[in-house]
């Protein structure tokens, strides 16, 4: 008897659904060895992380909050996933998003008006449409590796962040803190809950996600982003182009990661800061892939990790536990789930030798 | 300019330069082999922090860079389980590597932060360190630069001329062609794929124990992904990629020096981005150049291999 490994005639829709689940079982196991393994009661740890924050309104608003710009963030860069469109600067396109809303509400600031929030967005949207257009141009022209280049562009977004709020968007009565003045109310969105942080951009974030899927399965374009990806040789027998789907999906990508900037920093933060994000766009990466790149499942997966990112708030503030540890148990996540694709697309069958027939030689 | 400046900013462009060549040279005979590992970033970290932990509880050099290695080659162990024996994503595979170094380094780096250890002792070789300029310039480094150098000639004389080099290039060219004369595909890209991590970590390790002995999160700050642009740059070959370093490590030792000599009214921010925008517009020009570079890529690169039966 031996195991045999052989590839699937068709993947296996069940185990693709069942997969994330299992992966994220997987990863309370590796979690609780690594916290045990680290000197940390593993239980507490685990219930800091993923238990706690679901218990209290504060917990579940929060949770709304974190896992909107990973849900507007992941859709987007799924579809590129989807089109082996490799968009790993999210977390630049945000910030420049972030930086040209916060521009424009620093520009219009001591000034009322419906119309400046929308223009925030637009200007975010921009921003970060702007971000993804540059690796979206040289990867159709110059065939530059998009992954490179989109990861590079995320290093110049921080340092020209950096630039802005170090020097001339310094708040002049900030004493000479690196933030620019809190915006005026006109630029601050508009808040669901008294008492809570949740803003409007949580609903938009919901919407974007509906949107994409009804686009992503039901129009011309989401085929085309789909097809391209997994047969290039039929989308080029079909005529589909592949600059026109690098393109869109670029800049859809960097469009929502740049109007979750705007909602980061006119929404809990309220002003312009160095540090706009926790990383966020790397992890919307992870979101992407444990939604199994479906609109629908990315929603999921943005509350799961969002779950992951105020859980370890408490667990530090509970027990001291490193905010890396959180990090890693996310990236432990994402392998989990790379691994448990192999089910999806192999099986392993247990087989009996047996002698070979004259008849199979043959034949 | 002045030999006195001159030579010392050369030495420093070398020090820029080793751990970009050492996780280079890595990745090109990663990629040679046919295996696109862009976890670079991530193994180099924990490279880093291994190093510099192993250096502060030993004081121990030698063990400091082979902990380096070594942590290095487990990450990209983890990699190759997932990417050769499971067949999964190359490319998602190898995100989830830097976001898992990331942590992992952060992780292991807490208790570090803040500690002070001995810089690499410079091995200066006798008789010929004395020498003005060349002196300095070349008989007077630490282990790593020398190994860098060797570790370059060794790449190259392996790839062309030896019969196992063959066979790796001939892994990463064609896969099933590979395996149908009796090569054992998975098992060559293991090797490189080790190889590859190991070279990473102990750029890692240079950063931490070299190049600013200290640890701090995050420390790489892309280096892994310069490098990675680097292997495309030197389409392939060890030569060029020290070639590359060096250009690299002198943009960015170019990039330190404007901005403590007070000679340029530009914001020190904008000259911290040129070794990022640089590699961007590298890349585009060896893209854009000719079609040569592009064709110089292993066949076979980043496609998943399992065998058949």
């Amino acid at each position: 008897m031996r195991i045999k490994i052989e590839p699937r005639r068709q993947v296996s829709r069940t185990l693709q659904y069942l997969t994330p689940p299992l992966s994220m079982v997987g990863t309370v196991i590796a979690a609780f060895v690594l916290f045990a393994g680290m000197g940390y009661d593993p239980g507490r740890a685990l219930y800091d992380l993923f238990v706690a924050p679901l218990l209290t309104v504060q917990g579940l608003s929060e949770l709304a909050l974190k896992a909107s710009p990973l849900v507007m963030i992941g859709v987007g860069l799924a579809a590129g996933f989807r089109a082996n469109v490799w968009n790993i600067g999210a977390e630049g396109q945000l910030v420049m998003g972030a930086i040209a809303g916060g521009g424009v509400a620093l520009a219009f600031y001591g000034q009322e008006g419906v119309w400046i929030l929308p223009l925030m967005c637009l200007a975010g949207i921009l921003g970060g449409l702007a971000w993804g257009a540059i690796p979206a141009f040289l990867k159709t022209r110059f065939e530059v590796s998009e992954i490179l280049v989109s990861l590079m562009l995320t290093y110049v977004a921080e340092l020209f962040l950096s630039l802005l709020v170090l020097g001339p968007w310094k708040d002049p009565e900030g004493m000479n803190f690196p933030q620019s003045r809190m915006f005026s109310d006109s630029a601050l969105l508009p808040m669901l809950v008294e008492g809570t942080r949740m803003h409007a951009g949580i609903l938009v974030s919901l919407a974007i996600a509906l949107i994409a899927w009804v686009v992503m399965t039901r129009s011309i374009i989401g085929f085309e982003i789909r097809t391209v990806g997994s047969a290039p040789a039929a989308a080029r027998y079909a005529g589909f182009s592949r600059s026109k789907v690098i393109w869109l999906t670029m800049l859809a990508g960097g469009g929502l990661a740049g109007l979750a900037g705007v909602f980061e920093v006119a929404g809990p933060i309220g002003q312009i800061i160095p540090k706009i994000t926790p990383g966020y766009g790397f992890t919307a990466i992870i979101v992407a892939f444990l939604g199994r790149l479906h609109p629908l499942g990315i929603l999921a997966a943005g509350v799961v990790m969002a779950l992951s990112y105020i859980g370890a708030d408490n667990a530090q503030v509970d027990m001291g536990l490193p905010n890396a540890a959180t990090g890693l148990v996310q990236a432990m996540l994402l392998f989990f789930l790379l691994a448990s694709d192999f089910l999806v697309r192999y099986r392993l069958r247990l087989v009996r030798p047996h002698p070979v027939r004259r008849e199979e030689v043959l034949a | 300019m002045t030999l006195s400046i001159l030579v010392p900013l050369l030495v420093s462009v070398i020090t820029a330069a080793t751990p970009l060549l050492l996780a280079a040279l890595g990745e090109l005979v990663v990629e040679r082999a046919g295996v696109l590992n862009l976890g670079l970033e991530g193994m180099m970290l924990v490279g880093a922090i291994c190093a510099f932990a192993t250096m502060s509880l030993t004081g121990n050099p030698v063990l400091g860079m082979l902990a380096g290695a070594g942590a290095g080659a487990a990450m990209a162990g983890l990699f190759g389980v997932l990417v050769l024996t499971l067949a999964s994503n190359q490319v998602a595979t190898g995100l989830a590597l830097t976001l898992f170094g990331i942590g992992l380094s952060a992780l292991i780096g807490t208790g570090f932060v803040g500690h002070p250890i001995p810089v690499l002792p410079k091995l200066a070789v006798p008789g010929l360190s004395g020498l003005p300029v060349v002196g300095p310039l070349l008989f007077s480094h630490d282990a790593l630069v020398y190994f860098s150098i060797a570790a370059t000639a060794g790449v190259g004389w392996f790839l062309k001329h030896s019969r196992a080099g063959l066979i790796l290039r001939g892994v990463g060219e064609a896969d099933s062609s590979a395996h149908s004369i009796g090569h054992d595909v998975i098992r060559i890209r293991y090797c490189a794929v080790l190889f590859g991590g190991a070279m990473a970590g102990l750029g890692g390790a240079y950063l931490s124990l070299a190049y600013t002995p200290m640890w701090v999160e995050g420390m790489t700050a892309g280096r892994g992904w310069i490098a990675l642009a680097l292997v495309v740059f030197a389409a392939w070959r060890p030569w060029r990629a020290l070639a590359g370093a060096y250009l690299f490590g002198g943009v960015a030792v170019l990039q330190l020096y404007l901005q403590g000599s007070g000679l340029v009214v530009v914001p020190t921010q904008v000259l911290a981005m040129l070794p990022y925008i640089a590699t961007i517009l590298v890349l585009t020009l060896i893209s854009s150049g000719s079609m040569r570079s592009r064709l110089s890529a292993p066949a076979c690169l980043g496609k998943p291999f399992r065998p058949v039966g």
